[in-house]
């Protein structure tokens, strides 16, 4: 795969904050990746390494083929959108679009057929010649994804361009982005604390964590097949149930529970003795109709249920394990009630205890 | 369902009545009352005063309005009253007065504002140091420094003429405008800079065409701080400039210490009011700018 951005060895510090460390990643021509990852892991500050805004302590930066580490910010054939949209509140829309290509000094007919376009590409012909504060908060998203999109930019950077909008209005651009992206081909790079805008967009997504990167891999492996603890419990909501217990003779024991792991694959195909967690999906426990499918079934005591119309999420037992389960919306299940679940180990995870990685 | 008629009960309903003489307005507005007063009497008493006659003046009446208006008193304040050496009253000195607040005030403005704008959005190395040097710089007392300066301008050979107090205003005006500029850039949004620098603008293109567009407010403090600061100066003016220099402060002070003849509280009293009157129709103009610039700090841009 060829290229857009690379990164190579990347080191950033704040004074003696060490917040991005030997970090590497490679991100293919045209590809959407998201950066995902709690709060403070240094989302921001890797978007910033690739903006050029800030200046990296060690490593390399490539776009395009060019080493840009000591490029400024304007030469790397980048466009970036703000999560607070940072429109320029004196210039009008048009004069937000065309700052940049003024700043490159471009001919004025230039200039305004790349405005015309982005326009019309963004549905914001009517609000050109407004200032951002008469805009709605849909439209100035629009307005800041337009002047990455004026600059005829190589590489996009998002942080978190849709955390400021309604959830509505979000859905909305999540889908105008996904089209904007397979309309331009151009490689994007989108940082997000939100789950949905990350499996939706994402050709690959990076989890991070403390400066480093979990996992890299498309949406379904993440989901499917995280590769660590972290990683596991990160993606999902509600989140993956976690048990403690032991792999016996191909069977996973804990107390109350024996559920037979054939069909698992373990990470390098040989069976793993000793102790293990499993991880189950709360969407991955069968329940009613689809108990034929499980392999090994058992008893669930509920204790909550949570109706959230599509589907139902209740609250059980296991034994001595709390359990949480997604369910079809239409069960009717009390609290006390007993329902039959089964496990289907294909689906579920196993991860070492100590290591926290996938067995 | 109830009707709709009874679904609204007797009792409190819509706006609480608010009661006009409550206790807390009548403290609220006395304790007003009684400062607008305290500041209001002197500057009444000062144009009755410059209004009214010298023998109307020797009655003693301070507070009573003039009985013959007179605008003998300002004219004479402008244009014949003795300073000590001649008796060309104040107008020079006014002109004195702005020879040396307007370049100083624009200096000092320019030079703070892109200071405080380096400081806030550049972070240069040693930018920490640097600003602390600033900021201990405006707590060293004035006393402290007005002989090595004097040593300096005369050096420099700019003691006793107006570019050397004006290179003065400038100097002392730095530490506190630049703290002002710095705070407000950093107060505006950092994302801001960040695509201003995407956009390709430099260190001058942002200043120029991002920030200072919106920097109206905070530059109408400096403007306030400034010209009334510099205005009111008798300090630096009278220990920097010579006698053909002075500016109005120390002219309105040599008028009203002048020890020959009869003492003219009219011609005084014109002679400060027409002193105040700069700051006092800066204030006048940009009150409400003022008041916007000085809240503009807590606000997010
Ligand atoms: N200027 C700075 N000086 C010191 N530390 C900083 C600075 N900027 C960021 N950090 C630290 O670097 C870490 C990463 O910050 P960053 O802004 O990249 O997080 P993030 O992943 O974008 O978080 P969020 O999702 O909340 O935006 C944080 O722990 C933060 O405290
Ligand atoms: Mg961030």
């Amino acid at each position: 795969m060829e290229s857009s951005i690379s990164i190579r060895d990347l080191d950033l510090r704040f004074g003696s904050v060490e917040v991005l460390q030997g970090l590497n990643l490679d991100i293919g021509v045209g590809e959407f990746l998201v950066l995902l990852g709690s709060s403070g892991c240094g989302k921001s500050t890797l978007l910033n390494c690739i903006a050029g805004l800030l200046d990296v302590s060690d490593g390399q930066i490539h776009i395009g083929g060019k080493n840009v580490t000591w490029a400024e910010p304007s030469e790397r054939g980048i466009g970036m959108v703000f999560q607070s949209y940072a429109l320029y509140p004196q210039m009008t829309v048009e004069g937000n679009l065309s700052f940049g290509l003024k700043n490159a000094k471009m001919s004025k007919a230039e200039i305004s057929q790349r405005v015309a376009r982005a326009a019309e590409i963004l549905q914001i012909e009517p609000l050109l010649k407004r200032k951002p504060a008469a805009l709605s908060g849909g439209q100035r998203q629009r307005v800041a994804i337009g002047r990455a999109l004026v600059r005829d930019a190589e590489v996009f950077l998002f942080d978190e361009p849709l955390s400021n909008l309604d959830a509505k209005l979000r859905a909305d651009l999540r889908v105008e982005i996904k089209k904007l992206h397979s309309r331009l081909g151009n490689t994007m790079v989108y940082v997000t604390h939100d789950q949905v805008e990350a499996m939706t967009l994402a050709d690959r997504i990076a989890i991070m964590k403390g400066g480093q990167i979990m996992q890299l891999a498309s949406p379904n492996e993440i989901y499917n097949r995280p590769k660590n603890l972290y990683v596991a419990e990160f993606i999902g909501s509600p989140s993956m149930n976690f048990i403690h217990g032991e792999l016996k003779g191909g069977d996973f024991v804990a107390d109350g529970l024996s559920i037979p792991m054939t069909g698992y694959e373990f990470a390098d195909s040989s069976e793993k003795e000793g102790k293990a967690i499993i991880g189950l999906r709360p969407e991955h426990i069968a329940t009613g109709d689809n108990l034929a499918s499980a392999v090994s079934r058992t008893k669930a005591k509920v204790s909550l249920v949570e109706p959230m119309g599509s589907d139902t999420i209740i609250y059980a037992s296991v034994g001595s394990h709390p359990i949480h389960i997604r369910m079809d919306g239409q069960a009717t299940v009390k609290p006390g009630d007993e329902v039959e679940i089964g496990f289907q180990p294909a689906r579920a995870n196993l991860f070492d205890p100590s290591t926290e990685n996938r067995l | 369902m109830t009707e709709q008629a009874n679904r609204l009960l007797d009792g409190p309903r819509g706006p609480k009545p608010k009661r006009v003489f409550s206790r807390r307005n009548i403290f609220l507005y006395g304790t007003l009352l009684m400062v607008t007063i305290y500041y209001a009497i002197p500057l009444y008493v000062m144009i009755v005063t410059s209004l009214k006659g010298l023998p109307e003046i020797r009655l003693g009446n301070i507070f009573s309005p003039p009985m013959e208006v007179t605008f003998e008193p300002w004219t004479k304040a402008w244009g014949e009253a003795c300073t000590g050496l001649n008796c060309n009253g104040l107008s020079s000195y006014f002109w004195n007065s702005i020879k040396i607040t307007v370049p100083s005030v624009i200096a000092s403005i320019i030079i703070a504002s892109v200071n405080g704008y380096a400081l806030a959005n550049w972070r240069f190395k040693g930018a920490n140091l640097f600003f602390g040097i600033l900021i201990f710089g405006a707590f060293i007392p004035y006393q402290v420094m007005l002989y090595p300066i004097v040593i300096m301008l005369r050096e420099l050979g700019l003691y006793g003429d107006l570019s050397g107090l004006i290179i003065v205003h400038t100097i002392f005006g730095m530490p506190i405008l630049t703290l002002l500029f710095r705070n407000y850039f950093t107060s505006l949004p950092e994302e801001l800079f960040k695509a201003a620098r995407v956009d390709g603008a430099g260190f001058w293109g942002i200043y120029f065409r991002v920030l200072l567009p919106m920097s109206l407010p905070i530059f109408t403090v400096a403007v306030i701080l400034q010209v009334t600061g510099i205005w009111n100066d008798f300090l630096f003016g009278v220990v920097y400039t010579g006698p053909e220099a002075y500016p109005m402060t120390v002219a309105l002070n040599n008028i009203v210490n002048t020890t020959q003849g009869v003492t003219e509280y009219n011609v005084n009293m014109a002679a400060t009011i027409l002193t105040a009157l700069v700051p006092l129709v800066i204030y006048f103009v940009s009150g409400k700018l003022f008041v916007r610039g000085i809240a503009a700090g807590a606000v997010k841009g």
